[in-house]
């Protein structure tokens, strides 16, 4: 085989294995993916709906019962009706009433049930223009 | 001063601007115009210096008329985080962008101040192009001027958020900046040689430094962030796939991939488009970094600001990405490679397949990370993806990384031989198996089939890279004679880039051995325990012996003390504990504050180079809180003389009531209250010792996870020795001209040959071939100088010597 052709066919291939991969790559990011969404948008969800929740911890409402936690959460806009929420394990740090919180679960029976270890709570300090102080 | 500051700031941006179009006005090479622009440079890193100098006085004065200082920093903040509060705002890390960048931007002029006259005058004015963005940003976009001003000026500041007082905040920040700015550097000398179509490899040979420079601050910044991580609570330990971790991890990896290739291209004249294209990338990704941070459209656990500065940096990169396609598009014909590669089995080829492994991993988590905003673009609903799905693909990627990093060293550039490839691989793939067969007998390895390959990957590269340095010393031993240890150091020395690429090899592994072993054999436990109480996790006893509680001005504590058993013997106490912060700016008033504010855990960390164990408590404090709120609820009716309140209170009733009238005796008046709180609170703390609440403990066993932060720091070490100048260099006999850089690096390239075939690498009939080849070459440079065919400076050594 001449090297040219040579050449090329083994372009051809590398090429091939990156679409492949490519494909494969964007085919699990949509499945694997979770839907992002506010509580508002829970309220209304059928039971089972599994959602990555992006809301705001209403202030004293956080109740410890042993190892979990309940507490509620509104829309990032604090307008609206509030979710519950319960959660099982340690917490990070910043989080208290006020913070943005993010976290995977799914809607049981209208609570919303995190999974454990997905709760982000945002650190409120670094480039924050409005003081929540 | 802010007046001060705004007029250095003022002046460095319009310097920016000049030093750009008095550079640009010499790009024919007239000296005149360089040597100005130079010092404008200069001039612009001096006034930046004295922004940051002025900004810094004021945090260290308590100046709370600037706005920055009350935003981040307060009377309480303790001297060291005030100075690093400064790249804590918006404002203030624009300012370091800035600053680093000038600092960089004169290096580099300095550099190359009598070499390589047409590409500085368009890299200096990419450098200052990009410098003006900045400073301009600080001058004219909204709420991010550094020395805005607070009129009347308040009696304190908000203070520096106490999550971020933590030693890293002084120096993983500035770290991270320094990599990212410092890759402007090659950035702005990459577009010089397209402009002006000198697209050997002359830009490259000045600039790797700042490159390697750029890659060793931008990795040490993310094991600092890697370090502070792990040893907070709910940052998602070590690495969560972040997107602003990514966003760091993106140009370091496309930075490795570019380090890599530009050997290539200067040892073989080859895959100049991809080097073109892989510095113009690891730029973007460095500015997307930035402009991620500030701009809100991902989720994270960094915080992200209002985006006032986001939509330019935006526009920065989209010019960036425009503009340097274009030139690169305009130019491939002046980018087509000097030769091909010969074979497959050779050391160019595993750096290019290398290259393609970084380049993928960057394209999997650049997905992984906007996948928010590509998601909403074809459903309309934002979607995440988690860790697992970034594991999923970075795991397989980096195992085969870590082969190449194996394969690569032991080959000889060009080509390789059948029979010196048997020699060469014999023990490193015997020693694998070894391994590999004793992990699957001996350990559970065998349960996490990635984990396995991985290990076996890293034994085989491990012992690869401790073959070249053995052969290498061997080699030495027979030609100079010296004694074993002597002959290492010299090989190491004599061959920095090499050995020193060689051991940042060995660190990178190391650290991948710890990620692969703490991620895959992690025992992560949420345990409920009342004083006296004990668990096991991971054949580790945790006894809960006591709570402790530790009161001081600013902040409560509660932890306990716990005891460590292995085998039934006692090896150790952890301390974890839970700090209540007051909010900021109230250093008085009610005692129930402190659990209004932030709060911070100590975790209980007991390192070892076999496992880590790691405990972090959430104290149950609602008897405290009651406590606290009833004390509150009886100070109130004490100062306002409730009946049967004592002595002391009523006096400070009064006192507080006089001083509403008279404000001479308020300071007193808040000494007496700040006094009877701080015992109230302190009485109040010392209830949780008597406490039977159960607490919340998070206990993890990482095994290895130590060897991450030895890796990495050898990984630094490694860079260090590429980095420190020859020898000769620091005698003063700098390489000045493009010529003696040219004629330098063709010398290392046939001592280099000389080094693999007394190590057995080169087989005698294909080191005769390079050699020969490799003379002809150094032959043909020394004949150019002589006959001045090239553009540089024509001066003999010796005049070099004495300017």
């Amino acid at each position: 085989m001449d090297p040219q052709r040579k050449r090329k066919i083994r372009l051809v291939v590398a090429l091939g294995v990156a679409v492949l991969l490519a494909v494969a790559l964007v085919y699990t990011s949509f499945s694997a993916s979770t839907e992002a969404k506010e509580p508002s948008e829970l309220l209304s969800a059928p039971p089972g709906t599994t959602a990555e929740m992006t809301g705001k911890v209403v202030k004293g409402s956080i109740e410890r019962d042993g190892n979990g936690i309940t507490f509620r959460v509104v829309d990032r806009d604090g307008e609206g009706e509030s979710l519950p929420v319960t959660y099982t394990g340690a917490v990070p740090d910043p989080f208290r009433g006020g913070r943005e919180i993010v976290l995977t679960g799914t809607v049981e029976n209208g609570v919303f049930d995190g999974e454990p270890e997905t709760l982000i709570t945002k650190c409120p300090s670094k480039f924050t223009t409005k003081s929540d102080v | 001063m802010s007046n001060l500051g705004s007029a250095l700031l003022g002046l460095a941006f319009l310097a920016a601007l000049a030093a750009a179009a008095l550079a640009l006005a010499g790009r024919n090479g007239d000296e005149r115009w360089l040597r100005l622009s130079r010092r404008v440079v200069y001039a612009f890193c001096a006034l930046l210096t004295g922004c940051v100098v002025i900004i810094e006085l004021a945090f260290a004065n308590n100046d709370f008329s600037f706005n920055i200082v009350a935003q981040h920093s307060s009377i309480e903040t303790p001297a060291g985080y005030k100075l690093a509060a400064m790249w804590s705002s918006q404002e203030g890390s624009l300012l370091l962008w800035a600053w680093v960048l000038s600092i960089a931007a004169s290096a580099a002029l300095y550099a190359t101040r009598r070499k390589l006259r047409e590409l500085v005058p368009w890299a200096t004015a990419v450098m200052m192009g990009v410098a003006a963005f900045f400073t301009g940003l600080m001058l004219f976009a909204p709420g991010v001027d550094p020395f805005a001003t607070l009129d009347p000026a308040p009696a304190d500041g908000i203070g520096l958020n106490p999550l971020l007082q933590h030693p890293s905040m002084m120096i993983h920040p500035p770290m991270l900046y320094s990599g990212y700015v410092a890759f402007t550097v090659p950035f702005a000398f990459a577009i010089g040689a397209l402009v002006t179509r000198r697209l050997d490899a002359e830009w490259i040979r000045a600039t790797r430094r700042f490159a390697l420079i750029a890659w060793a601050f931008l990795g040490f910044g993310l094991l600092l962030g890697a370090r502070w991580s792990y040893t907070e609570l709910g940052w998602g330990g070590y690495w969560a796939w972040d997107p602003v971790e990514n966003a760091a991890l993106m140009p370091w990896l496309l930075g490795t991939a570019f380090l890599h290739s530009i050997a290539v291209q200067e040892k073989r004249g080859m895959l100049k488009v991809w080097n073109a294209s892989l510095i113009v990338g690891t730029f973007s990704m460095a500015l997307l970094g930035t402009f991620l941070v500030r701009s809100g459209v991902l989720q994270s656990i960094h915080a992200f600001g209002d985006n006032t500065v986001g939509p330019y940096i935006l526009g920065l990169i989209a010019v960036v990405l425009v503009g340097s396609t274009a030139l690169i598009v305009s130019r491939l014909d002046d980018l087509r490679s000097d030769k091909r590669i010969d074979s497959l089995a050779s050391r160019e080829s595993v750096f290019l397949l290398n290259n393609l492994l970084l380049v993928g991993m960057t394209a999997v988590i650049f997905w992984g990370t906007f996948f928010p905003l590509i998601s909403e673009l074809f459903t309309g609903e934002k979607a995440s993806l988690a860790a697992p799905w970034f594991d999923r693909y970075t795991t397989p990627l980096a195992i085969l990384l870590v082969l190449f990093t194996g394969i690569g060293p032991l080959l000889a550039w060009r080509r390789v031989s059948w029979e010196t490839a048997k020699r060469v691989f014999r023990i490193p793939i015997a020693v694998a198996a070894v391994v590999a067969l004793a992990l699957v007998v001996l350990t559970d390895a065998a349960d996490n089939a990635w984990a396995l390959a991985l290990f076996a990957f890293a034994a085989f590269a491990l012992t690869g890279l401790a073959q070249e340095f053995w052969s290498g010393a061997a080699a030495r031993r027979r030609l100079s004679g010296e004694a074993g240890p002597q002959a290492l150091v010299g090989l190491v020395s004599r061959n920095r880039r090499r050995y020193g690429g060689y051991i940042v090899h060995v660190g990178v592994i190391v650290l991948l051995i710890g990620v692969a072993a703490s991620s895959s054999f992690q025992t992560n436990r949420d345990v409920e325990l009342r004083p006296g109480e004990s668990t096991t996790v991971d054949g580790r006893t945790i006894t809960y012996v006591k709570p402790t509680v530790a009161v001081d001005e600013e902040k409560l504590g509660f932890g306990s003390l716990l005891r460590i058993e292995e085998d039934g013997r006692v090896v150790g106490y952890l301390r974890p504990s839970r700090q209540f912060f007051r909010p900021t700016g109230q250093e008085t008033g009610e005692i129930a504050t402190y659990f209004a504010g932030e709060a911070t855990s100590e975790v209980g960390l007991r390192t070892g180079l076999g496992h880590d164990l790691w405990i972090a408590e959430q104290p149950n404090v609602a008897a405290v809180q009651r406590a606290a709120r009833l004390a509150d609820k009886g100070f109130s009716a004490c100062v306002q003389g409730a009946p049967g309140t004592p002595d002391q209170c009523k006096a400070l009733g009064a006192l507080m009531r006089a001083a509403a009238a008279n404000p001479s005796l308020r300071a007193q008046a808040f000494e007496q209250i700040t006094q009877l709180q701080g015992l109230a609170a302190e009485r109040v703390a010392k209830g949780f010792l008597t406490t039977d609440a159960p607490s919340t403990f998070k206990v993890i066993v990482n095994p290895l996870v130590t060897w991450m932060w030895i890796g990495g720091i050898l990984a630094l070490a490694g860079a260090m020795i590429a980095l420190w100048p020859s020898r000769g260099r620091r005698r003063g006999a700098l390489v000045r001209t493009e010529a003696d850089a040219r004629k330098e690096a063709k010398y290392r390239e046939i001592r280099d040959a000389e080094l693999d075939h007394a190590a057995g690498k080169l087989s005698d009939e294909d080191f005769a071939l390079l050699d020969a080849e490799l003379r002809r070459e150094a032959l043909e440079i020394l004949d150019g100088e002589n006959g001045n065919g090239n553009g540089a400076h024509p001066r003999k050594p010796e005049e070099v010597e004495q300017s």
